[in-house]
């Protein structure tokens, strides 16, 4: 076996194993952005503060914050004026055209649940079935869903949070208020 | 021989390589160095993790009309200081004002504009 192979699977199991028992995390001083030497540092918040007593999830920034604002762990504000509460949209939209892989839910909730409308419609997407050709190549390069999924959102390795429905498996679509079938 | 230096170099190459797996930064940490070192200061660094937990997403990028993109919204301290952009909060009232440079200005010196990854992904795609 070559050595950088050998050296592949044994750093991939090394990190597994040590991740299992170290802190998510990254203190500032040690994230290889921050300088360490300045003194500002240990008045910023730590990560593993504000992340670690948060609902755990496995990718991004090890939070699923879907379920964290759903629990009322945090109560994010919604307007900088005022007490504007979201607008939540009970919508699901099923993309079909996604073989060879699962087709494609988009759930409304969670999205309106985190921002308003104004976020993706009508700059981002279209509010017309049809209207937007949405592909994996677009939203690798950062448009689309790949504006904030990949970035800031859950990333773009987590391929069946979204593919999450397989064409013969009706019981699993969603029980949804609304459901659009959506062509691409 | 040749067995002990083959073991030697998977040994380097193991720590190399989970050595970087240990360096990443936080997921959606921004990097925003367009002028930051041309203007002598270090870059920013924008902890976008510690803003969603207080804000939804459209208070900044709605109102306030800050562009998801990193590095395009021709950020400068002057417009900061007339209330645009973190200067809409960071006033001294709702945040702490811009008189701490270095809360904000804490990169290490030569970093790129961007986002940063995680400990999943290294980030938002080699785009």
């Amino acid at each position: 076996m070559k050595p950088i192979f050998a050296a592949l699977i044994f750093g991939t199991i090394f990190v597994f194993v040590s991740s299992l028992g170290l802190s998510q995390w990254k203190r500032l001083k040690d994230d290889n952005l921050h300088d360490p030497s300045n003194p500002a540092l240990s008045l910023l918040q730590e990560p593993q503060d504000a992340l670690g007593v948060l609902q755990y999830g496995n990718a991004g920034n090890s939070v699923d914050w879907v379920a964290a604002l759903q629990l009322g762990e945090i109560s994010p504000r919604a307007s900088l004026h005022g007490d504007l509460e979201p607008e939540v949209l009970d919508l699901d939209v099923v993309m079909t055209q996604t073989y060879p892989l699962a087709h494609v839910i988009f759930p409304h909730t969670p999205h309106t649940e985190w921002m308003s409308c104004e976020m993706c419609h009508e700059e981002i997407f279209v509010s017309k079935i049809g209207a937007n050709q949405i592909n994996m190549g677009a939203i690798l390069e950062g448009e689309y869903c790949g504006i904030c999924h990949g970035a800031v959102s859950f990333p773009l390795t987590e391929c069946d949070r979204c593919h999450s429905v397989r064409s013969d498996d009706q019981r699993r679509m969603p029980a949804s208020g609304a459901v659009i079938e959506h062509p691409r | 021989m040749n067995q002990l230096r083959k073991f030697r170099r998977i040994v380097f190459l193991t720590i190399v390589l989970s050595s970087a797996a240990y360096s990443w930064a936080e997921y959606a940490d921004v990097i925003i160095n367009n002028r930051a070192e041309e203007e002598g200061v270090a870059p920013v660094i924008y902890p976008h993790w510690f803003h969603r937990i207080r804000y939804q997403c459209s208070v900044c990028h709605v109102e306030l009309g800050i562009k998801m993109k990193a590095g395009g919204n021709g950020i400068t301290m002057d417009r900061i200081t007339r209330g645009e952009f973190c200067g809409a909060c960071h006033d001294g009232e709702i945040a702490w004002s811009v008189e701490n440079c270095d809360y904000c200005h804490s990169g290490q010196a030569g970093l790129e504009t961007g986002i940063k990854g995680g400990h999943e992904t290294l980030g938002p795609g080699i785009y």
